[in-house]
């Protein structure tokens, strides 16, 4: 792989009780890049990008072995400051969560909890964010409104731009779209596509068509293990493993 | 009874008149509700039945004089339950100030603090003040939180600030169950947001979580106010009962409850129909509160 790895994850796995859900998964993510992650249902994908910004954390009973090294460091160390960390690496969710308050608000949650109070600031950080997530012109006129009186696409640029607020350096987005109409999708893939010169970004998506357009190197994900890592046009096309052929060619799923 | 009204909608199935059945469970379901509305709205009718004559002829001197010297004949007394009024107010939002924070916190920490094994204790322990008996909690507090105000600040202990104590304590069940509710409810999506946004978590409870569910907090401070304004056991045994307006939180009180209460046993006449007045003014007060209560479960959770 050429470039600059952003993140390496080393001999991790997982568990949740008793189940181990990530088993010896090795993988190096580029930097300024976006790398999909691809997979049936229940394969770990998204266990996987949780981990990365220990999100997994919230539940109870996980533990983890392994290394997951950014900047220098494991992160799946017990001291990692994990506010700090998820400062760097932020996450989109599935479901669009804006919060109950209004646009502006919204957007000036992250900074105002780092502390940013100055109010210049603050609306210079949220017209720069709401710009790079692409819904500026939408809801300039209207930022004292609630967020969610916003459509579901318009919720999850919001999102995005919430994210973007807090100046993080990897972006890790776990199926952004699947709740999305088509055109509403190809503003988000217009949008992570724009992103990828500033971020690292790892998506997790159902919809290998959309694997093969946004992203330059796929993983796929089956029952915990990582079959196989290549850049995409590869793993689409020249799959090495039966396992990955049959799932692109659409055979399971 | 359950078993027999299983039964008697099993013999309806089976005689395949599945329809009359489920109108007969409607019915049965009906008249239960009616009923209990039935019950509520006949004591509506007695209390102003026999208050609200009263009301009228006593007039609006009545809850703004001070003077409460009741007798058989409306002549002969002086009716003025402004420190009585007064009392229910002071003592009510006195419990309200100190339950209410408590409350409140201790149902962030049960919904998004504590581990398992602490809720499993905590929660039973929390239903179990909920059930015990008012006269119990009067007891307690008489026996030991008024003779530590007497001793602490003299007086004869019975007073405000003992009121305030045992009320407070009494009103945490109501606070925090519903309140634990209501914080429990915030849709998971806004904490995983909050935190995957390097908020702390002391920070996503402070500016995402107590304001979204804030509305269900506000609902749990008032039924909490509600159940304080008509508690009268305990506030009767701790209060002096003394009609005047209290000079300090250490003086005794009397309130709207626990002069009913009293006074009842004895009253005739004049007196008895004050006594409904009385009734009529707490229910106005309750009507408002849980009005209020409506009102704040209600509204949208925007902020």
């Amino acid at each position: 792989m050429s470039g600059e790895i952003e993140i390496s994850v080393k001999n991790l796995n997982l568990w949740f009780g008793n189940f181990q859900a990530l088993k010896n998964v090795n993988i190096d993510i580029p930097k300024n890049a976006v790398t999909a992650l691809i997979g049936p249902s229940g394969c770990g994908k998204s266990t996987f990008i949780k981990t990365l910004d220990r999100m997994n954390d919230l539940v109870d009973n996980v533990k983890f072995t392994g290394e997951v090294i950014y900047k220098g460091r494991n992160i799946l160390n017990s001291d990692t400051d994990v506010v700090a960390l998820r400062k760097e690496i932020g996450m989109v969710f599935q479901k669009p969560n804006p919060f109950p308050k209004s646009i502006f608000d919204n957007v000036a949650y992250g900074p105002r909890v780092h502390g940013i109070r100055d109010k210049k600031a603050l609306n210079e950080i949220v017209e720069r964010s709401l710009k790079g997530a692409a819904i500026w012109d939408e809801v300039k006129d209207r930022l004292n409104e609630s967020a969610l009186r916003l459509s579901g696409g318009q919720q999850q640029r919001l999102c995005i731009a919430r994210l973007l607020a807090v100046e993080p350096d990897v972006l890790l987005m776990d199926e952004p779209a699947s709740a999305l109409d088509p055109i509403a999708t190809s503003k988000i893939e217009d949008l992570i596509y724009e992103l990828k010169k500033e971020y690292t970004i790892i998506i997790v998506t159902h919809n290998m068509q959309q694997a093969a357009r946004v992203s330059s190197h796929t993983a796929f994900f089956f029952l915990g293990e990582l079959v196989e890592y290549a850049s995409t046009i590869d793993l689409f096309e020249r799959p090495r493993e039966k396992k990955t052929e049959d799932y692109v060619t659409g055979k399971f799923g | 009874m359950v078993v027999t009204f299983n039964r008697a909608v099993r013999t309806l199935r089976r005689s395949g008149t599945r329809d009359a059945g489920e109108r007969f469970i409607q019915l049965i379901l009906l008249v239960c509700a009616v009923s209990s509305i039935f019950a509520i709205f006949l004591i509506i009718v007695f209390v102003f039945s026999q208050g609200v004559p009263f009301l009228a002829e006593a007039g609006l001197g009545f809850l703004t004089t001070s003077v409460w010297l009741p007798a058989d004949s409306f002549a002969a007394g002086t009716w003025g339950i402004f420190p009585i009024i007064l009392g229910s107010l002071i003592v009510t939002l006195g419990a309200v100030a100190i339950g209410a924070p408590l409350g409140i916190a201790c149902a962030v920490f049960l919904a998004e603090i504590a581990p398992p094994a602490v809720r499993r204790l905590l929660v039973p322990s929390v239903s179990a003040l909920a059930g015990v008996p008012s006269v119990v909690y009067g007891f307690f507090a008489l026996l030991v939180i008024v003779p530590w105000i007497r001793g602490q600040f003299g007086g004869f202990g019975t007073s405000i600030l003992a009121c305030w104590i045992i009320l407070s304590v009494m009103i945490l069940p109501t606070i925090i169950s519903v309140s634990t509710d209501a914080v429990r409810a915030v849709p998971r999506e806004y904490k995983e947001g909050s935190l995957a946004m390097g908020a702390t978590r002391w920070q996503t409870i402070r500016s995402v979580l107590i304001p979204a569910a804030s509305s269900g907090i506000m609902a749990s401070v008032i039924l909490g106010m509600g159940r304080a304004i008509g508690e009268t056991m305990a506030v009767l045994l701790v209060a002096g009962n003394s009609v005047t307006i209290p000079g300090s939180i250490f003086a005794p009180v009397s309130t709207l409850t626990a002069t009913i209460a009293l006074e009842m046993g004895y009253a005739t006449g004049a007196h008895q129909q004050a006594l409904f007045a009385m009734g009529v003014v707490l229910f106005v007060f309750i009507l408002i509160l849980t009005g209020l209560a409506n009102l704040a479960s209600r509204r949208r959770v925007t902020f």
